[in-house]
């Protein structure tokens, strides 16, 4: 398989990277090695294999709905770059 | 009494326990050393002031009944401190300081020990030789220019050149595991569930454990016995009767089963590396346990499995980096173009490659052939084990295929980098325990580890298997201070 520089191109829209002529095509070279080593999976047949999605084999455990922290607006808004009184800041985003 | 930076953990603690130390002696020692070993870059963030005071308090009022009465140590900056900068070694953390503190370390404290400060890393743990860090290459204590092995590099630079007692590190292919075994350091992963995950920076979820580094095995037990606990706070934490693993500890492993992988004689892999292992079976055989040839059919899929499974869960873990909430913020002229240019410049080069090969096998018409395929190879790998321990108690592998390279060496093939976690891979994506014990040197004088896999939950036995086997083994250190001078 090949991945081409507008797969990379869709791909870093995606992945809200951006990414400049001389880095897609150094993505794509790379992407492509790593692609060529993973096409290794296809040699096993995996039909009837039922996915693998937590080795931890226990049912997650319930707890009482209660609130534990609380009052922590100023600590969550801490360590923002941007903000105003309670508020985080981003550039405008309805005109 | 030897030199203070030279003893092992036990030691520092029974010294202190018997008042023939205080806390202050032990912790100017190791600050005062950490500070000579500069050029090892393995710091990103030191806190010694903190650490002396806290020393200070510790002998006004010295609680002797803890498990780590006032030893002074260091963390991999992977762990959130409360109130002291934690970057991941990523340049968007770069200014992040949390507001909490993990529950890993909170044990830590919670027993006595003292933070000295926060050890180099690859950036989000991503990477087995430490130059993905924002904040530079480590070198390795035992030459110059050699990598420290990674993740978890500062870490095992630390412990080899005894800049802190002991440590802990993360592990999600290999990552404490590699770096112990190029450090000639003794490196434990336990069973996935076993270490809460809270307030560790995330990489790939279904893979990430805490762990212990230290110099010894018994030390090594001492601190997993501190950082294994059942945490509301983690969903996958798992509530298991835990061992109190350094008084348990024994090196009678008489009749234990111990299987060899024919698999894990890999093409290519160095004579040194065989003759390590054949040495370490008979080593075991000398500790009476009884060695038994098993098979892993899939060792050979778990590669390019893990290199699907832990991109496509760290794109998912690593979307919270944006620029709004916390970290780095590049300006943009609106909001997706804030967002693209954070994440392209507060990001370096192999995380933004894992988080577009997540993202991609991720991706509407890909998610079947890449991921849900990796998700039911992962299963066939784990099999493999759960099958092999119907016949063994445990697993005898080299850690590593090579021993450490140099700096710069496997830079620029990402592929060739990633094969350094061809033997601690597999236990990740099974969840099982492993542990890494130096075991030999090459010609180059470079120390090489054995690893030692478990069954889930069963860290006790690989303790113990690691205990006697160190005994017989013997390992050298060699290392000659050359970055003092």
């Amino acid at each position: 398989m090949s991945i081409d520089l507008k797969t990379i191109k869709h791909i870093s829209k995606l992945s809200r990277i951006s990414v400049d002529e001389k880095k897609a095509e150094k993505l794509a070279g790379d992407l492509n090695s790593i692609f060529d080593f993973i096409e290794k999976l296809n040699e096993l047949k995996t039909d009837n294999v039922e996915p693998l999605t937590s080795v931890a084999e226990t049912t997650l455990k319930l707890r009482s709905d209660e609130v534990k922290s609380k009052n922590l607006r100023d600590q969550v808004i801490k360590n923002s770059p941007k903000e105003n009184e309670d508020y985080f800041v981003v550039p405008k985003v309805i005109e | 009494m030897s030199e203070i930076t030279k003893q092992t953990l036990s030691e520092l603690v029974d010294n202190i326990k018997s008042k023939k130390l205080s806390s202050s002696e032990v912790t100017k020692a190791f600050v005062e050393r950490s500070e000579k070993s500069k050029e090892l870059n393995a710091y990103i963030t030191e806190d010694y002031a903190n650490a002396l005071n806290k020393a200070k308090k510790f002998d006004e009022k010295p609680n002797l009944d803890l498990k780590l009465p006032g030893i002074p140590m260091a963390v991999k900056d992977l762990f959130c401190t409360k109130d002291l900068r934690t970057t991941a070694g990523s340049k968007i953390l770069n200014n992040f300081v949390p507001t909490y503190e993990s529950t890993v370390t909170q044990n830590i404290w919670n027993e006595g020990a003292i933070l000295m400060g926060k050890l180099n890393c690859d950036e989000f743990a991503m990477g087995s030789s430490n130059e993905t860090s924002f904040f530079g290459n480590v070198q390795n204590p035992i030459d110059k220019n050699l990598v420290p092995g990674g993740s978890s590099g500062g870490s095992s630079s630390a412990v080899a050149a005894q800049l802190t007692p002991i440590t802990i590190g993360t592990d999600t292919g290999g990552s404490i595991r590699q770096p112990a075994s190029f450090t000639g350091t003794v490196g434990l992963k336990p069973t996935y569930g076993s270490c809460s995950r809270y307030g560790i920076v995330a990489f790939a979820s279904s893979l990430d454990q805490a762990g212990p580094m230290a110099q010894n095995v018994k030390d090594c037990a001492l601190l997993q016995e501190v950082i294994s606990t059942y945490d509301e706070k983690d969903s996958t934490s798992i509530d298991f009767k835990r061992n109190e693993y350094s008084k348990e500890l024994t090196n009678d492993i008489k009749g234990k089963k111990i299987g060899i992988p024919k698999e894990y004689r890999v093409d290519g892999m160095p004579k040194e590396i065989e003759e390590l292992w054949k040495k370490g079976i008979e080593y075991a055989k000398d500790c009476g346990a009884e060695i038994i040839d098993i098979s892993l059919p899939h060792t050979n899929y778990a590669l390019p499995t893990y290199y699907i499974v832990a991109p496509a869960e760290a794109s998912s873990n690593l979307a919270r980096y944006d620029g709004v909430k916390y970290g780095f913020r590049a300006e943009g002229e609106n909001l997706i173009d804030m967002y693209e240019k954070t994440r392209s410049e507060g990001f370096g080069a192999e995380v933004q490659r894992r988080i577009m090969i997540g993202t991609y096998v991720l991706s509407s018409g890909y998610y079947d052939a890449y991921y849900l395929k990796a998700q039911k190879v992962r299963k066939l790998i784990k099999n493999d084990f759960d099958d092999a321990y119907k016949k063994v108690d445990a697993i005898l592998t080299p850690s590593t295929p090579s021993s450490a390279f140099k700096i710069g060496e496997k830079t620029n093939d990402p592929v060739s980098m990633y094969l350094n976690d061809i033997f601690t891979v597999p236990v990740n994506l099974a969840g099982l325990p492993g542990i890494s014990i130096p075991a030999g040197h090459d010609a180059k004088g470079y120390p090489l580890g054995l690893q030692i896999i478990g069954k889930a939950f069963d860290e006790q036995n690989i303790l113990n298997i690691a205990y006697a086997m160190e005994e017989k083994i013997n390992f050298k250190k060699n290392i000659n201070d050359w970055w003092i001078k």
